[in-house]
C-alpha cells in the first residue's frame, strides 16, 4: 500500500492547480479575442456534463446495486429532452439570449412582468433545493477520502471527516470566487470556468471508463463472462416499477431544464444556438458512455466486496481492494471532478440569483438608490456575488453536518430534483402560453413548493427528525388525509412518486387556473408576447407568403408614402419583370419585401412592415410592431422638434446678422458723410488760398492795396485750415477717450473771465450780463477744458446772435446736486428742427458764413461727457440758450 | 461789353477770387450767394454762362441745375459746376444732371478761364 493520504492530498492540490491553469489560460485567450476554440460545440456539450455529478459517478453504481436498472431513468430524462425536444431548448436559448437572461429566476421574473416577488421566490426555492445537492457533493468527496484512508494502514484513522468536508468547501468557494466573479459580464459568461468543467468532464468520463474496463476485462473475464455474471446476479430479477420509472424519467427531464446549474450552462453560457445541434446527439452519447459500465461495476463489486461494503463507493473501493492504486487515484480524481464542477457552477448560478434578486435590491433600498449614480455599484455587485458564493457553500456544509452524511446519495439527489422541478410549469407555460400570468406562476410555485417540502424534503431527514413520527403516521393534528406520504388518503404509492405527483398536479393546476382567472399587466402582456413569439420577432424580415393579392391597395398606400411617380415606376417595373401588362404586379413575397424596404426609407422599418401586413391581412400587428411604430414616431417627433429649435436658432442668428449689417451700413454711411464733410471743409479754404496765390504769382497790374488784401485772405484761410485740423484732432482724441484731464481746483468766475477775455467780447458789439456773486463757486475739474466749452458758447453768440443790439446772459444756479451754467442770448434762437442736430459734427444752423467748421458744439459735448457733466440746448428761451451742468459733488463751498 | 457770367457761390473769398480773375479776362461778372432764389436770378439776369457751387445754403447746386435744365429758356445754358466734395459720385451726378463742365476745388485759375472760353466761344 503506497497510496498514502498525503499523496492523495498532493494529487488533489496538483489537480486543482491544473484546473486553475486551464481556467486562467481560457480567460486570457478569451480576453485577447483568441477564444474561438473555447467555444466549440464540443466544449458546450462537455460543459453540459455537470449534470453528471458525484451522484452519477459514485451513486449510480450504488443505485444499480440497490434498485437495478432504475438508475437509467436519471439518464433517460435528459436524453429524451436533448434528442426529442431540442427545438424547445432552442427557444429557451433564444429567449435567454434576446432577453439577456442571467438565471432561471431572472427568466421567470422577466417573463411575468419583471416581478421581484417571483424572482425572490424562485431564488429561495433554488437555494433550498440545491443546498442538499451541494451537501451531497461534499459528502461524496469526504467519503472517497475516507475510503482511501481506510485502505491505508500507515495512516492514522480519520478523526474527523468533517474537517475534510470543511476544507473542500472552503477550497471550492475560493476557486468559484476567483473564476466566477472575475468580471461582471452583462451576459454572465465565464469562459475560464466553462473550460475547466469541460476538462473535468473528460477526466470523469475517462476515470469511470477506466474502472469499467478494468472491472470487465481485469476482473470479470471479458464481455461474455461479465454478461453471464450479470445474468446470474440478483440485479436481473428486480422488478421494473412502471410508475416509478415514468415518474423518475419525468423528474430527471424536468430537472435537466430547471436545475440552476443546468440552466447556467445550457442557456446563460451558450454562445451559439447551433451548438445545440451538436449537443443534441453528443450529450446523449456522453451519457451512454458514462452509464455503460455502471451495471458491471455494481455486479462485480457486489460479488467481490465483503458484505456490508457501501456500494456507493464501489468505483473507488473495487480498484483499491485489487491493489490498483493508480486506478484508484484516477477514480478518485474522476469523483473529485464530478463533485467540484457541479459545486462551482451551482454556486455561480445561485450566487447570481441571490445577489441580483435578494442582496442588491435590499442594498439599493438601504442606500436609497443614490449609489446607482455613483460608480461603486459594480464593486457592490461583485462583493455580493462573493458573499453569496461563500454563503451557498456554507449552507451546503451546514446541511452536510446536520444530515450526518448518512443518507444514500441517490435519495438526496432526487429530493433536489423534485424541488427544482417545481419551476417547470411556470417556465414552460411562460414560453409557450401567452395567457400565463404572474399570479398563476406565484400560485403554482407556492402550491408545488409547499407540497414538496411537506411530502419530500422534511420526511427526507428521516421520520422523527423534523416531522414527528406521529405526524408521519397519523397526519398533523390527527388529520389523516394530510399525512406527508399519503395525501388525501391515497396510500401505497412510492413516496417519491407520491410527492412528484401531488406537487406537480397542484403546481400545474394552480398555475393554469390562476392564470385564467387573473389579468396580466401590460408589461406582462408585452413580455409574454416577446417570449412566446421569440422566433417571429428575432428573425426579420418576415415573408408574407400566402397573403391574398391586393395589389391595388398596396399601390394606393405606396403612392401616399413614396409619391405617385416613384410608386408607379416601382410597380410598373415589377409588373414588367413578372411579364404582366399594366401597372399592377402580383404581390409576390419578393415584391412585398422590396416594397417594405422602399417604404421603410420614408416611414421606418416597423411602420412599413405593419402597413404592408395590414393590407395583406397575413398577420395581425403584434404588440412589438406597435411599440416599434410608437418608437419611430417618437423619434420623428423628437427629430422634428430638434429641427424646429434649430430653425428658430437660425432665424434668431439671421435677425442678429441683419441688425449688425444695418448698423455697419449706417456706420459706413456716416463715415462717408463725415469724409465728404471734411473734404469740403478742407477744400474750401484751400480754394481761396490757391486762387489768390496764383493771382499774386502771376503779378500783372495789381495795385498794392489789393495785393495786401489778397495776402491777408491767404493768411486768414491758412489759419482757418489749421484751426479746423486742430478741432478734428481734438474731437478724435475726445471721442476715443484718450484725453488727459488736468483736474485742478479753481473758482467758476475765473474760468468765465478767462473765456470772456479769450473771445474779446469787450471789444465787440455783444453785451454781456453776469452776476459775479453767483459765480464764486469752487470747482475741481479741468479748468482749461471747461474754459474751452465756455469760449465756444460765447463765440457762437458773437457769430450767430442776430439781434440788433446783441446781448448774452450768463446765469449760474444749482438743482438736484448739479451746478448749472446757462448761456442765453437775445437773438432769434435755433429753429426747433435744428435743435436736435446742433451737437452733431459739421452741423450748421444758419445760412450765414461764420467761419466755423461745425465742430465746436460737437467738441463741447465730448468735453462735458469727459468732465461727468452735460451740455444741452435749452428751449423756450427768447434767444439761443445752452445749459452746461457739472456734478455738485465736485463743487466746494466758496470762500 | 464782354460775355456775361453769373457766379453762384456762398464763400465770400472764393467769390472775390473768381470775380477778379474773370473781370481781368474781360467778363462781365454777377454774383449771387444763396441757393433758394438762384434760379430766379439766372432767369432775370440771363447770363451767357453760370458758375454753380454744389453746397449752397438754401438749395443744393444739383437741384438748381435740374431746375435750369427743365426750363426751355435755360435748357441749353452752359453751366460750370464747382464742388469741394471731390468724389467720383459727385462728378457722375453732375454729368447726369446735364452740367456742361465739372471742376473740383481748389482749381487752377488758368483751367477755369480755359473752360469758360470753350463753353462760350468769343
Amino acid at each position: 500500500m503506497t497510496a498514502t493520504l498525503n499523496l492523495l492530498v498532493v494529487v488533489c492540490l496538483g489537480y486543482v492547480a491544473f484546473l486553475f491553469l486551464v481556467a486562467f489560460a481560457a480567460e486570457r485567450a478569451a480576453l485577447r479575442g483568441r477564444g474561438g476554440w473555447l467555444r466549440s460545440p464540443i466544449v458546450y456539450t462537455l460543459s453540459l456534463s455537470i449534470y453528471c455529478t458525484a451522484w452519477t459517478f459514485y451513486g449510480a453504481v450504488g443505485y444499480a446495486a440497490r434498485s437495478g436498472l432504475e438508475f437509467l431513468t436519471i439518464y433517460l430524462g435528459p436524453t429524451i429532452v436533448m434528442v426529442g425536444w431540442w427545438w424547445g431548448l432552442r427557444k429557451l436559448v433564444r429567449i435567454g439570449r434576446t432577453q439577456r437572461v442571467t438565471s432561471v429566476a431572472d427568466l421567470i421574473s422577466s417573463r411575468y412582468g419583471k416581478s421581484t416577488l417571483l424572482a425572490v421566490f424562485v431564488t429561495l426555492i433554488a437555494v433550498i433545493g440545491t443546498t442538499p445537492y451541494i451537501a451531497l457533493q461534499l459528502q461524496s468527496v469526504t467519503a472517497s477520502f475516507a475510503s482511501i484512508a481506510q485502505a491505508d494502514p500507515n495512516a492514522a484513522p480519520l478523526e474527523d471527516t468533517r474537517q475534510i468536508a470543511l476544507s473542500v468547501a472552503v477550497g471550492l468557494a475560493l476557486f468559484t470566487i476567483l473564476f466566477g466573479t472575475r468580471n461582471l459580464d452583462a451576459n454572465e459568461r465565464h469562459h475560464g470556468v466553462v473550460m475547466a468543467i469541460a476538462v473535468e468532464a473528460v477526466v470523469k468520463l475517462f476515470a469511470l471508463m477506466a474502472v469499467g474496463v478494468f472491472v470487465v476485462w481485469g476482473l470479470g473475464g471479458g464481455v461474455g463472462a461479465t454478461l453471464a455474471r450479470i445474468d446470474a446476479s440478483a440485479l436481473d430479477h428486480w422488478q421494473v416499477d412502471g410508475t416509478r420509472w415514468a415518474g423518475l424519467t419525468f423528474l430527471s427531464a424536468a430537472a435537466f431544464l430547471t436545475l440552476p446549474r443546468m440552466f447556467q450552462v445550457l442557456v446563460v453560457e451558450n454562445d451559439d444556438e447551433q451548438h445545440l445541434r451538436t449537443a443534441s446527439w453528443a450529450f446523449p452519447v456522453y451519457l451512454l458512455l458514462i452509464s455503460l459500465f455502471v451495471v458491471p461495476i455494481a455486479v462485480v463489486g457486489l460479488e467481490i466486496m465483503p458484505a456490508g461494503a457501501n456500494p456507493d463507493q464501489f468505483v473507488l473501493t473495487v480498484p483499491l481492494a485489487q491493489g490498483q492504486d493508480t486506478l484508484a487515484m484516477l477514480s478518485f480524481l474522476g469523483g473529485f471532478s464530478s463533485a467540484t464542477s457541479m459545486v462551482i457552477v451551482a454556486a455561480i448560478a445561485l450566487a447570481t440569483m441571490v445577489s441580483n434578486h435578494i442582496v442588491m435590491p435590499i442594498w439599493l433600498n438601504l442606500t436609497g438608490g443614490g449609489a446607482v449614480m455613483s460608480g461603486d455599484v459594480r464593486n457592490v455587485v461583485i462583493m455580493a456575488r462573493r458573499v453569496s458564493i461563500a454563503g451557498v457553500l456554507g449552507l451546503g456544509y451546514v446541511y452536510y453536518q446536520m444530515s450526518g452524511g448518512g443518507a444514500a446519495l441517490a435519495a438526496i439527489g432526487l429530493v433536489s430534483f423534485a424541488g427544482v422541478a417545481q419551476f417547470l410549469p411556470a417556465l414552460m407555460g411562460g414560453i409557450f402560453w401567452r395567457g400565463a400570468t404572474r399570479v398563476g406562476a406565484l400560485v403554482g410555485l407556492s402550491l408545488g413548493f409547499v407540497l414538496w417540502v411537506w411530502c419530500l424534503l422534511l420526511p427526507s431527514f428521516g421520520a422523527g427528525v423534523v416531522i414527528p413520527e406521529a405526524v408521519m403516521a397519523q397526519g398533523p393534528l390527527g388529520i389523516g388525509w394530510l399525512r406527508p406520504q399519503a395525501l388525501f388518503g391515497i396510500e401505497g404509492i412510492d413516496p417519491l412518486v407520491h410527492a412528484i405527483f401531488w406537487s406537480m398536479l397542484f403546481n400545474t393546476g394552480g398555475f393554469i387556473v390562476a392564470s385564467l382567472l387573473s389579468f396580466p399587466t401590460p408589461l406582462e402582456r408585452l413580455q409574454g408576447a416577446q417570449f412566446v413569439n421569440v422566433f417571429q420577432h428575432s428573425a426579420r424580415p418576415q415573408n408574407w407568403a400566402g397573403g391574398t393579392a391586393q395589389s391595388e391597395d398596396l399601390m394606393v398606400m405606396a403612392q401616399r408614402i413614396l409619391g405617385p411617380g416613384e410608386a408607379q415606376a416601382l410597380f410598373q417595373d415589377e409588373a414588367q419583370r413578372q411579364g404582366l401588362v399594366g401597372y399592377l404586379p402580383e404581390p409576390t413575397p419578393d415584391f412585398l419585401a422590396l416594397l417594405e424596404r422602399e417604404m421603410s426609407g420614408s416611414v421606418g422599418a416597423a411602420t412599413a412592415h405593419a402597413m404592408v401586413g395590414q393590407i395583406m391581412g397575413a398577420a395581425t400587428v403584434s404588440v412589438e410592431d406597435l411599440l416599434a411604430v410608437a418608437d419611430e414616431t417618437a423619434q420623428m417627433m423628437e427629430y422634428s422638434s430638434q429641427l424646429e429649435t434649430k430653425s428658430e436658432e437660425l432665424a434668431r442668428t439671421a435677425r442678429q446678422l441683419r441688425a449688425a449689417n444695418e448698423k455697419l451700413t449706417q456706420i459706413s454711411v456716416q463715415k462717408d458723410a463725415f469724409l465728404s464733410q471734411i473734404s469740403h471743409e478742407l477744400r474750401t479754404p484751400m480754394t481761396s488760398i490757391r486762387a489768390f496765390s496764383e493771382i499774386l504769382r502771376d503779378g500783372g497790374a495789381l495795385d498794392p492795396e489789393a495785393q495786401a488784401k489778397y495776402a491777408g485772405i491767404i493768411h486768414d484761410e491758412a489759419i482757418r485750415l489749421t484751426r479746423l485740423l486742430d478741432d478734428l484732432l481734438d474731437l478724435s482724441v475726445l471721442e476715443n477717450g484718450q484725453v488727459n484731464l488736468n483736474i485742478r481746483t479753481g473758482v467758476l468766475a475765473e474760468v468765465i473771465d478767462h473765456a470772456v477775455a479769450a473771445t474779446g467780447v469787450e471789444h465787440g458789439p455783444l453785451k454781456l450780463h453776469r452776476r459775479r456773486a453767483n459765480e464764486e463757486v469752487m470747482l475741481e475739474t479741468d479748468m482749461d477744458r471747461l474754459a474751452q466749452v465756455f469760449i465756444n458758447l460765447i463765440a457762437n453768440a458773437q457769430k450767430y446772435c442776430d439781434a440788433e443790439a446783441p446781448e448774452l446772459t450768463i446765469a449760474v444756479g444749482s438743482r438736484d446736486g448739479q451746478l448749472l451754467v446757462d448761456f442765453i442770448d437775445n437773438g432769434s434762437g435755433i429753429p426747433r428742427q435744428a435743435q436736435s442736430v446742433v451737437f452733431e459734427k459739421f452741423s450748421r444752423v444758419s445760412d450765414q458764413k461764420a467761419g466755423g467748421a461745425g465742430l465746436g458744439l460737437a467738441i463741447c459735448r465730448e468735453i462735458m461727457a469727459r468732465l461727468d457733466g452735460t451740455i444741452s440746448y435749452l428751449p423756450g428761451q427768447s434767444g439761443a440758450a445752452f445749459r452746461v451742468t457739472l456734478p455738485l459733488a465736485q463743487r466746494l463751498a466758496a470762500q | 461789353m464782354g460775355k456775361h457770367v453769373l457766379v453762384i457761390e456762398d464763400e465770400p473769398n472764393i467769390i472775390e477770387a473768381i470775380s477778379f480773375i474773370l473781370s481781368r479776362d474781360g467778363w462781365t461778372v454777377d454774383t449771387h450767394s444763396n441757393g433758394h432764389d438762384a434760379v430766379d436770378v439766372v432767369l432775370s439776369k440771363t447770363p451767357d454762362l453760370v458758375i454753380l457751387d454744389v453746397m449752397l445754403p438754401g438749395r443744393s447746386g444739383y437741384d438748381i441745375l435740374t431746375d435750369l435744365r427743365e426750363r426751355p429758356e435755360t435748357a441749353g445754358l452752359p453751366v460750370l459746376m464747382l464742388t469741394a466734395r471731390g468724389q467720383n459720385k459727385d462728378r457722375e451726378m453732375a454729368e447726369r444732371l446735364g452740367a456742361s463742365r465739372f471742376m473740383t476745388k481748389p482749381f487752377s485759375n488758368a483751367d477755369v478761364l480755359e473752360a469758360l472760353r470753350e463753353l462760350v466761344p468769343a
